[in-house]
């Protein structure tokens, strides 16, 4: 596994020509969505780097969907300004959908259809977008080995497995070659086995081929493994952001101190861990065993993040998380 | 400022483009029908209602009834009903009601997520219905050809005009089905309406009764819509000339037939692609995932 910090950020002078003016590859601002008399989103801003992986966390009904669909050009915003690859998704033209990648939630279309079939199809509306740099569509074989699924290229796609029919679906995605991938909820419903080969399919991606993904989950371990950069979405609005390790370090109670002590077992919250255990070595000396310092996971930081929220305290949860900023 | 075509210069390749989703249509198309002879349920589809209609036609034939002043069976003039009958189906209804399955299952929206995919995907649905009307047309009349006399299989102007015909009338079916299947949100509604509206099309339309004994505002809302005129059509392609005495001014009207079906086709042309770019728009992953929510939790 390649280690995620190690990636370089790409050079300003490699990058494409569409963006060589602007190094993001989304660009929300105060960003509203209202349905009737609901506000869904009120006031998202937030921007991708080329080849970041940002992951939009949050409770059911945060809008982390709606926010996606708006940037997929599928739904019409109510107001702020969007730009995905510098286009206003709400006008995208085909040449622009051909360079970013959805992967949809996919149930029956094209059962009857063979793996192959299917790849070979709907990548051929891309090579008319092929260029120097992006060579589209995939290589079917390549792509089909890529997620996988080699065993299964003749199979028909209902007879896939759940996990093999997301995998498809993730094919499916990324077949153009996309600059640009969403990727919505990806992994409900998957067993812990499938949930890996799909985390080392991402790292796969961002690593060799230098897409920005945009994910949505509300699973706290995905989002962990797989974030250069989370942003936390509740209540229509983003309320935290940075990555796993920042957000976890901005907890007030930040680590986790175990130790025993003539066959007792001790858990104590500690701000200034290294202190802590000073004055515990200080205070018992050779009688602390098994001794163990843990930061405090994203989930409990998440939790605590979003009770913090919906106790009524918007403002008190970005007064503490929304300074981390890379 | 990057206008919708992106990185990519605009012109040259919006024209590669559209030639590549259309051959994507036509290679999607093709894969569809191919299925149809590869597996069972597909020809299961397909094929009852033409077999079932020989069976029927040959009973009446076995009859050897003709009709009055003619060397014609009833047979004869049934089997042209039967083939009108054939197209309207797969033109309307099976077009329609795919329409909405496939906006239901997400099939729509993954041409949505696709440069060009709506048009590529409107050509393999066009594909796969003229393939099917094909089919359903050549077993009916290679059946028609042995045992009913009367029918005009022998002239070229016969399979000319039926070409044209049934590829103008199927073209002028393509909105209605387009808009019957672009209007309903579940499979289960859209068939309710469709039937009926279709059963009611087929009873001003004089497909197997003479529509010239129908009373006049029948008549007039008949020849409103295709599905008379490529009666008509077929009915002047298959049968010999003197039963044109039976329609409306006791003639054929051929040039009325190329003019209104023109027309309706004209206008599914211009209209089909903006209806499935507008059912299209409304389809976004949620809403489809709502809808399977719906359709699991009824247990289908």
């Amino acid at each position: 596994m390649v280690l995620k910090g190690a990636r370089p950020l790409p050079e300003p002078g490699l990058s494409r020509p569409a963006d060589s003016d602007d190094e993001s590859v989304i660009d929300v601002r105060d960003l509203r969505m209202r349905y009737g008399k609901t506000d869904v989103l009120n006031g998202v801003s937030f921007t991708a780097r080329r080849g970041e992986v940002l992951v939009v966390l949050g409770p059911n009904g945060a809008g982390k969907t709606t926010a996606i669909e708006i940037l997929e050009g599928f739904r019409i915003r109510s107001a702020g300004q969007v730009r995905v690859l510098g286009v206003d998704p709400a006008h995208g033209g085909e040449g622009w959908r051909a360079r970013i990648g959805v992967v949809l939630q996919s149930w029956r279309d094209h059962g009857k259809w063979r793996v192959r079939e299917l790849l070979a199809n709907l990548g051929s509306y891309y090579a008319p977008y092929s260029s120097p740099e992006a060579s589209r569509p995939w290589d079917t074989d390549e792509l089909i080995a890529l997620v996988g699924l080699t065993e299964h290229a003749n199979q028909r796609i209902r007879q896939l497995s759940g996990g093999q029919r997301r995998r498809l679906d993730v094919a499916v995605g990324i077949v153009g070659r996309p600059e640009l991938l969403f990727l919505d909820e990806p992994t409900a419903g998957f067993d812990p086995e499938a949930r890996r080969e799909f985390h080392d399919l991402v790292h796969r991606l961002t690593d060799q081929e230098e897409a920005t993904i945009l994910l949505t989950t509300h699973d706290l371990d995905e989002a962990e493994k797989l974030a250069d950069r989370i942003l936390i979405l509740a209540g229509g609005s983003i309320i935290a952001e940075g990555s796993a390790d920042e957000l976890s370090r901005r907890m007030p109670a930040e680590a986790e101190v175990r130790w025993s002590r003539d066959g007792q077992r001790f858990v104590h919250p500690a701000g200034d861990p290294a202190g802590f255990v000073r004055e515990l070595f200080r205070q018992y000396g050779g009688s602390v065993e098994d001794l163990e310092v843990s930061r405090v996971s994203l989930e409990e930081t998440y939790m605590a993040l979003v009770r913090q929220f919906e106790s009524g305290d918007g403002q008190g949860a970005e007064r503490t998380f929304g300074a981390v900023t890379s | 400022m990057t206008d919708g075509a992106g990185a990519v210069g605009a012109g040259p390749v919006r024209g590669r483009a559209t030639q590549a989703a259309m051959r994507a249509g036509l290679q999607h198309g093709w894969i569809e029908l191919s299925h149809c002879f590869t597996m069972f349920e597909d020809a299961f589809e397909i094929l009852p209602m033409p077999l079932l209609s020989i069976v029927a036609l040959l009973v009446i034939d076995a009859k050897h009834a003709h009709l009055p002043g003619t060397h014609s069976s009833i047979g004869s003039t049934v089997l042209a009903g039967v083939l009108v009958t054939n197209v309207i189906a797969n033109g309307i209804i099976v077009f329609g009601m795919r329409l909405t399955a496939e906006r239901e299952d997400g099939t729509l929206l993954r041409a949505k997520a696709t440069p060009n995919g709506v048009l590529g995907y409107l050509t393999g649905r066009i594909v796969v219905t003229s393939g099917t009307i094909m089919l359903t047309v050549v077993c009916l009349l290679m059946v028609g050809l042995a045992p009913f006399s009367g029918l005009a299989l022998g002239r070229a102007a016969t399979w000319l005009t039926l070409a044209w015909v049934l590829a103008l009338g199927l073209l002028a079916m393509l909105p209605i089905g387009a808009v019957l299947g672009s209007l309903f949100r579940s499979v289960r509604s859209a068939a309710i309406v469709v039937m009926l509206g279709t059963m009611v099309l087929f009873g001003i339309s004089g497909i197997f009764t003479p529509i010239a004994t129908q009373p006049t505002w029948m008549q007039w809302a008949g020849q409103a819509f295709p599905p008379y005129w490529l009666g008509l059509g077929v009915r002047s392609a298959l049968l010999p000339a003197n039963l044109a005495a039976v329609e409306i001014g006791h003639s054929w009207r051929p040039l009325a037939t190329a003019g209104v079906l023109g027309a309706w086709a004209i206008a599914g042309l211009v209209l089909a692609p903006v209806l499935l770019r507008r059912a299209a728009r409304r389809e976004a992953g949620s809403s489809v995932a709502a809808r399977r929510e719906r359709v699991l939790s009824r247990g289908i």
